[in-house]
Parts: structure tokens; C-alpha cells; sequence
């Protein structure tokens, strides 16, 4: 693609991604919130289908927006009335937040100084090409070197045992 | 066969001997959102129709005869009325989340629209992952359901977004798992390969038994998605009085029932792609001269024939069976469905691996 619209698409998105999670920290409802941070979630699958890595932005999409997103939602329904908004903050709260910012930016800025970027220096490298589905789910579910089905299978041990866990808090007795 | 991406690849070339390469590509992208965006809507004035015709037949009526010929033009004149209609301003909603409900829907109704493959060329999107891009994308409509139902301040919409929440994480979970049982039959999730190799056999009649079952699911759990039929809970009329959508009005609701149209007709493309073989007309092995005489059928025909089918089966479905309880319901996907579509996965695997 061409550079310059590479960089408008590039420049769009991460200006929706910043003003959208500014308004997901600051916005007075929960709810909002919740729906701002879809918002942000949508805009990084779609940095990620900038990439080229759709499989990602399709992981991305359906985990947080049609999993984690609905249970935040319906978790906001079943415990907050409708008129509850945020409490005000203290200013000594926005001292820390403040702090904590100014942290943070400080680690990025200087990861990303320290970073060697492959393709800045080298102009022929090409990030254009898609990773095939197929290996993704070799590399998944392979027991050789570099291949990962002991980390998948203790995952998937892990969210049964929440699930179980889940559902045992839950019953009636 | 005549294949569209004849006259796409026209219309490609004809743009690049005349512009340059990025405003050529942006010309595209803007006929293309046009050309989709009519199509939604022209296709959801023909189900409307069709819905009042097939539903008033199943009920002895005559429905639509007076606006046109045969009634023709009655959704046309339908349309025209809901475009002109006041949007009624609710007092102590949330006006934000209360309008973005009604975009979420039809947006997430939109891009799905975009990824079936209608013929070889007249394909939006066709991504590598495709099938998992339907169901990833298709899922924003729930959020979007949700928020109309808290939003509109109403206990009632609150009631048909919680029972309509339900329901579509439920029979998301068998609709997945019967896909991924055709995906483990053609082993590649890109639309237009899984289409491409249905040449000589429809993958309902490739996969034998454990794809007649995945069929079969998939058009239940399909149908419980789009929120309709017997399985139109949330929207109950006598309990609550029009669900999550009671307090729209004018183009807002107007998007809620698009999207409810658009998607019976989304499931039944699904349906025909995957199961039927998209718009791959119907090829016997051997039968020479019969798949000739076929192969002069368009592939749009073919497509829209078959999808049209699988909408005539949810229109049936709809207007003969009763409504379900939401216990009913929901017994019915996790405990019937979903270990069902478990069992026919190693079923297939099984028939994959000894047939």
C-alpha cells in the first residue's frame, strides 16, 4: 500500500484509540465506559487488520467484543441501578494519576528508543505477507520445538477449573 | 458459466488505465459501499414482501394486493412512510448509547453482508479466516441488542435485551461448533475455497450423515440468532409488547428491523455456502450432458435460489410452531444442541478418517 495512506489510516486510528480510552477512564456512567472501551477494543482489531493479521483482528473482535465486553455489560446490569454514577475523585487522587502517566509514558518512550526496528533500517523487507491460517493451528496444537499444545492444553485446564469454580459459588444450596 | 468477475475485472482495469492506482482503489471502495448498501436494502424490501406473502398464505389470507401488482410495491410505500417518520426524543435516556444501539446492530448486519461470496468476483472481503470473520463480526450485534434494552429506560426492553442476550450467546456456541464441523471436512476456513471445492459435490452430500445433522443444527441455531420464529422470546408481543425495541421509532427502528431481515437472509447465505455449495450449480459425477445443461444456470441464480430455499424453511418454521419458554429455550441449546453438534464433531472426524 501506498506509504501516505498507510500513514492517514495509521494516524486515524491511533487518534480514535487515544480520545476513546480518555473517555473510557473519564466518562460518568459505567456503562459508557464498558461501550468506550468496545470502541478501543474495535480500533485495535482494526490496527491489527492493518497489519495484515486478520486471524488476530478476528480473535480480537470475537473474544472481547462477543465475549469479554458481554460480560461486562451484563455484569453492569446485575449490580448497578440505574442512577448510581461515578463518585467524584479527589485531587490527590489525580496527583497519583498523574504520576502513574507520566510512568508509563516514560517506560514506552524508552522501550521504544532502546528497540532496533527491522524494517526501518531495511527498506526491501516486506511485512505484507499474511501468516497462513493452517500454521497457526500447527503451531498450536504441535508438540515439537516451538509449538505449543502443553501451554494450549494447561490453558484450557485453568478455564475449566474457573468455570467449575464459577458455577460452584453460584449454585443454590 | 458466466461469472461476474467478468465485468468486476472491467471495471478494475477500465479504473487503471485511466487514474492513478490509489484513487482508482478509492473509487472501488466507494462503489462498492454503494453497491452493498443497495443491495441491503433492496433485499430487505423483497424479504419484507415475501415474508407478508408466504405468511399470509401459511394463514389463508391474501396479504399485500393493494399498492402495485399483486401488492409489489407495498414495502416500497412501507419504506417511503418510515423514512418520513418523526424520531420520538425519550425523556431520561442516555441519547449516546441510545443511538449507537441501533447503529451497532445494523453495522455488525452490514459486515457480515459483506464477506458472502454472491459469485466468483462479486466477493467483498475474502479473508483467509472467513468463516471465523462471520462469526467474530456478527457477534457485535449483541452488544448492540443489550444496549438498546438498558438504554431505553423501559422495564419491558430491559427484559427482551436480558432474554435476548441469552439467547444469542447460547445458540452462538452450536452454530460455531456446526460450522467448524464443515470446516473440518474442507479443511480451510476461505469462503471462496470452500466454495470452489463443492464443484462436483455439495458439502451436504460430501460429508454424509454427520453433515445432514451439522445442517440441520446450524439452521436451528441460526434461526434462534436471528431473534425470530419460535423463538421470538425477546420480543414476545403479549408479554412485552415489542421487546428490546418498544421505545424506537422512525429510521432507528427501522434499523432494528432491517437487521432482523437481513440476518434471516445472512444465515440462509451461510447455509448455502458452507452446506449447499454457494453458487456452484448442481454437478452429478458422470452425468455429462445433465451438468451442462446446469452449467447454463447463472451462478447468481444458483446462489440466490438456494438462499431463498433456506429462507422459505425459516419462514415456514416461523409461521407453524408455537413459541418456546425461555426454560424451553435454553434447554434446548445446552442440553440437546450443543453436546449433539460435541458428538457429531468426532462423529465427522471419524467419517472423515474411514470413509
Amino acid at each position: 500500500m501506498d506509504p501516505i495512506i498507510n500513514l492517514i489510516l495509521f494516524t486515524c486510528l491511533g487518534i480514535a484509540m487515544l480520545l476513546l480510552s480518555v473517555f473510557a477512564v473519564s466518562a460518568k456512567s459505567l456503562l459508557r465506559s464498558a461501550v468506550y472501551l468496545l470502541l478501543v477494543l474495535i480500533c485495535t482489531a482494526g490496527l491489527y487488520l492493518f497489519l495484515n493479521y486478520h486471524f488476530l483482528a478476528a480473535v480480537q473482535l470475537s473474544v472481547y467484543a462477543g465475549g469479554v465486553l458481554i460480560l461486562f455489560i451484563f455484569a453492569i446490569f446485575l449490580t448497578n441501578s440505574k442512577d448510581t454514577l461515578m463518585e467524584k475523585h479527589r485531587l490527590q487522587k489525580y496527583a497519583y494519576g498523574a504520576l502513574a502517566f507520566i510512568g508509563g509514558v516514560a517506560v514506552t518512550a524508552f522501550a521504544l528508543m532502546k528497540h532496533k526496528f527491522l524494517y526501518a533500517t531495511d527498506a526491501g523487507v516486506e511485512g505484507d505477507t499474511e501468516i497462513d491460517m493452517k500454521m497457526i493451528g500447527e503451531t498450536l496444537m504441535g508438540t515439537e520445538k516451538y509449538q505449543y499444545l502443553l501451554p494450549f492444553e494447561v490453558l484450557s485446564i485453568l478455564l475449566l477449573a474457573a468455570i467449575i469454580g464459577g458455577i460452584l459459588i453460584a449454585r443454590k444450596r | 458459466m458466466f461469472h461476474f468477475n467478468v465485468v468486476t475485472d472491467w471495471i478494475d482495469e477500465f479504473l487503471h488505465t485511466y487514474l492513478l492506482d490509489g484513487w482508482a482503489l478509492f473509487i472501488e471502495f466507494v462503489l462498492i459501499g454503494l453497491i452493498l448498501l443497495t443491495a441491503y436494502a433492496v433485499l430487505a424490501l423483497i424479504l419484507i414482501y415475501v415474508e407478508r406473502k408466504i405468511c399470509a398464505f401459511f394463514q389463508c389470507r391474501l396479504g399485500p394486493t393493494r399498492v402495485g401488482p399483486l401488492g409489489l410495491f407495498q414495502s416500497v410505500a412501507d419504506m417511503i412512510k418510515i423514512l418520513l417518520k418523526e424520531l420520538i426524543k425519550i425523556n431520561k435516556v442516555d441519547p449516546l448509547l441510545f443511538r449507537l444501539a441501533a447503529f451497532l446492530v445494523i453495522i455488525a448486519s452490514i459486515c457480515t453482508f459483506g464477506a458472502i461470496p454472491f459469485d466468483k468476483g462479486l466477493h467483498v472481503i475474502d479473508f483467509n479466516i472467513g468463516v471465523f470473520y462471520l462469526l467474530a463480526i456478527s457477534s457485535l450485534g449483541v452488544v448492540g441488542i443489550l444496549l438498546a434494552g438498558w438504554s431505553s429506560n423501559n422495564k419491558y426492553t430491559m427484559i427482551g435485551a436480558m432474554r435476548s442476550g441469552a439467547q444469542l450467546i447460547s445458540y452462538e456456541l452450536s452454530c460455531g461448533l456446526s460450522l467448524m464441523t464443515i470446516i473440518m471436512l474442507s479443511g480451510t476456513m476461505q469462503l471462496s475455497v470452500i466454495v470452489e471445492q463443492q464443484d462436483y459435490a455439495w458439502n451436504i452430500f460430501r460429508g454424509g450423515i454427520p453433515a445432514v445433522i451439522a445442517f440441520v443444527i446450524y439452521l436451528i441455531a441460526g434461526h434462534a440468532e436471528t431473534n425470530r420464529g419460535p423463538f421470538d422470546l425477546p420480543e414476545a408481543e403479549s408479554e412485552l409488547t415489542a421487546g428490546y425495541h418498544t421505545e424506537y421509532s422512525g429510521i432507528q427502528f427501522g434499523f432494528f428491523y432491517l437487521a432482523e431481515y437481513l440476518n434471516m437472509f445472512i444465515i440462509a447465505a451461510i447455509a448455502t455456502t458452507l452446506f449447499l455449495g454457494g453458487w456452484m450449480p448442481l454437478h452429478v459425477p458422470g452425468w455429462e450432458s445433465f451438468n451442462e445443461v446446469m452449467n447454463y444456470i447463472p451462478p447468481v441464480l444458483w446462489f440466490f435460489g438456494k438462499t431463498f430455499f433456506c429462507v422459505f424453511l425459516a419462514l415456514w418454521v416461523r409461521w407453524t410452531m408455537p413459541r418456546l419458554r425461555i426454560d424451553q429455550l435454553l434447554n434446548l441449546e445446552w442440553k440437546i444442541l450443543m453436546p449433539l453438534s460435541l458428538l457429531n464433531i468426532i462423529f465427522m472426524a471419524l467419517w472423515i478418517i474411514y470413509w
